[in-house]
């Protein structure tokens, strides 16, 4: 929410990226193999095939691009999202029965109420991306979540700027 | 000298509360701790000679009178529902809760019974004085408590100058045995106004937001309480998100917004019934709720096509909501002046935050913040003559300002301090407190000196307050 700490925390550590609004490059979280690493037998994965449409088949398809990330109080989309949105609509135009949603979420750093209303804009403008891509409109909605869905638990920039975000979503039939 | 009050308890004693639509909604157990019931003002025992107008020697140091708040007294010591050990018990409760208002909110030195000698009733017109004017007290509170053949309570409050061995002023109360709390906060504003000149405020409630769990997945339930934390309940169970709730003037309902039906939407829940309904009938969201003084109007906010605006509609029920904002921006919130005629409200159509005033028909909008910051959740104060905002300076701090955007002054300095609502007498505001990380949250109140600042006794963590006025 804050463009003055994020100015002032940013031309120190950076200098110059100041704007740029990447998801941050975060630290790989722990190694998520220790319990893969006991000898249990993996159950034969065909019988746990995700199904097209599902949500668990378009985030694997996606493989991230099912999120884009928004500077500070913004919701343009701009040449990076437009990536990650054509990969989504390319999706959304093959399955042709798949329904989505697209959350729109906004980092602590804000006043609720904007909050609700900048989750909205940004959920909506990348819903409109959709659209313009040839997506019908009818197969897209919309939520905003606000504040109060953040994705990454720590106060400070990087936390922020992976919780500034709109995620599509499979609506699950 | 007798107040007729606008609900009847009967009324919410024969709701159904099976009635709820929702599933969110907990069932109401408890009906005498919801709404607004019956406080009868009463003549109180005393000469009829009218009192005494003493008056404070000094206006500017009335923060520093020691007041002794004296053991409320009984005529006969007997059960009742209020007390399991009766009346006498009763009466030392009543003390207590009128020190603890004063105590609390930083008004006075009071000094409160359990450090009191216990005055007998009939002492309670005729105090002894010479046992006062040792114990270094300007003022004195003195109280009876009756059990009435109806089983309601008479409560007497009397307030005396000791130096001029005079009675200042008393008001005596009826009461339900379940609203013996009222009586001692009724006793605690009449102690209040007489000595400060201000309004009172301790007879009223707080809508709030009680929020459990970790960060990633946290509960967030509607909830009401008393000005001082009694009288706790839960509205929803937690299922589904519920944020800004705001009391109704009249205490009957409370608008807020709830993910029950997965999207943001504001319900009116009618606190009698237990029922709720939307504010309007849209597929669209909305969300930040206010209600107009007169309680006639509900504002809100609505996002058509991911642009949100500024709406208003009856509160009743029917008729065609009317958009009093428009343009590519957000305008969000709202905020009545207490006479009803304009709206402060916040807007980034300038690229950030900031604060606007408009009539209440939507007409003559105009910037009012012009100075370093974002302005944000501007709350019209019910005197008129200030209003509160979230002010964005890096950190959050709640701040006041005039209505034309000037004299601004910092009251809080917290990390994140945001979302301020007044006191009824508009002299103490409270506002909820994020912590850094955790993101656990409280709820706190400043006074307008900035100086008396306090966390409010909560169950749970809490968010969102919105006071109320003083109850009917």
């Amino acid at each position: 929410m804050n463009r003055l700490i994020i100015a002032v925390t940013l031309s120190s550590a950076l200098a110059l990226g100041a704007c740029k609004k990447e998801p941050p490059t975060v630290t790989p979280d722990a190694p998520q193999d220790t319990v893969r690493a006991t000898p249990t037998p993996t159950p034969t994965p065909m019988a746990t095939a995700p199904q097209p449409g599902s949500q668990s088949h378009f985030a694997g398809a996606m493989a991230g691009a099912d999120t884009i990330y928004f500077d500070t109080d913004r919701y343009n989309i701009d040449s990076e999202d437009q990536t990650a949105l054509r990969r989504q609509a390319q999706y959304l135009l093959q399955y042709t029965d798949a329904r989505a949603t697209v959350e729109g979420h906004a980092d602590e750093r804000g006043t609720r109420d904007y909050n609700l209303a900048l989750g909205e804009r940004r959920a909506n403008a990348s819903k409109n991306y959709l659209v313009s891509l040839g997506v019908p409109e009818s197969r897209l909605r919309t939520v905003s979540y606000g504040e109060e869905r953040p994705v990454a638990m720590a106060s400070n920039e990087q936390a922020w700027a992976r919780n500034r975000r709109a995620v599509t979503v499979m609506i699950e039939r | 000298m007798k107040t007729a009050s606008l609900f009847s308890a009967f009324v919410l004693l024969i709701a159904a509360p099976a009635a709820a639509q929702s599933d969110d909604l907990l069932p109401d157990l408890d009906p005498g701790a919801v709404g607004a019931q019956d406080v009868e003002q009463v003549a109180v025992e005393g000469d009829d000679d009218g009192p005494l107008r003493g008056t404070v020697t000094d206006d500017s140091a009335w923060q520093d009178l020691g007041i002794a708040i004296a053991s409320f007294a009984t005529n006969r010591d007997q059960t009742t529902p209020a007390n399991a050990q009766g009346t006498a018990a009763l009466g030392l409760e009543l003390a207590r809760v009128v020190y603890s208002d004063l105590r609390f909110n930083g008004l006075f030195r009071p000094v409160g019974p359990d450090a009191l000698p216990r005055p007998s009733y009939p002492e309670i017109t005729d105090p002894a004085w010479n046992t006062w004017r040792g114990r270094s007290a300007e003022m004195l509170v003195h109280g009876y408590v009756r059990a009435n053949d109806d089983g309601r309570l008479t409560v007497g409050c009397y307030l005396y100058d000791v130096a001029l061995q005079s009675e200042l002023v008393r008001e005596g109360w009826v009461v339900n045995p379940s609203e013996w709390r009222r009586a001692a906060h009724k006793c605690a504003d009449l102690v209040y106004s007489r000595l400060s000149g201000e309004d009172p405020f301790f007879d009223s409630r707080i809508a709030y937001i009680a929020e459990t769990g970790p960060k990633d997945n946290r509960i967030k339930r509607l909830a009401i309480m008393d000005s001082d934390g009694a009288n706790h309940r839960f509205i929803t169970n937690g299922q589904s998100t519920a944020l800004t709730p705001r009391y109704s003037p009249d205490y009957s309902k409370i608008a807020y917004l709830s993910y029950v039906d997965g999207n943001p939407r504001i319900y009116v829940y009618d606190i009698g019934s237990g029922r709720q309904t939307l504010v309007t009938q849209s597929a669209n969201p909305t969300f930040a709720p206010r209600w107009s003084p007169d309680g006639r109007y509900i504002l809100y906010s609505m996002a058509v096509g991911g642009n949100t605006d500024i709406y208003r509609v009856s509160a009743a029920g029917g008729g065609t909501p009317q958009r009093l904002t428009s343009g590519p921006a957000i305008e969000v919130g709202g905020s009545y002046s207490p006479d009803g005629s304009q709206i402060v409200f916040e807007s980034d159509q300038s690229g950030a935050q900031q604060c606007y005033i408009m009539n209440s028909d939507g007409s003559n909008q105009r910037r009012i913040s012009f100075f370093g910051g974002r302005c944000a959740s501007p709350e019209w104060s019910p005197r008129g003559d200030q209003i509160a905002f979230t002010h964005i300076v890096g950190d959050f701090h709640i701040a006041v300002m005039n209505p034309q955007g000037r004299n601004v002054r910092t009251l809080t300095n917290g990390w994140q301090d945001e979302g301020p609502t007044w006191a009824p007498n508009g002299r103490i505001i409270q506002f909820f407190r994020t912590e850094r990380n955790s993101g656990d949250t409280s709820i706190w109140q400043v006074d307008l000196t900035g100086d008396n600042e306090r966390r409010l006794r909560t169950p749970v963590g809490a968010s969102d307050p919105a006071w109320g006025p003083v109850l009917p």
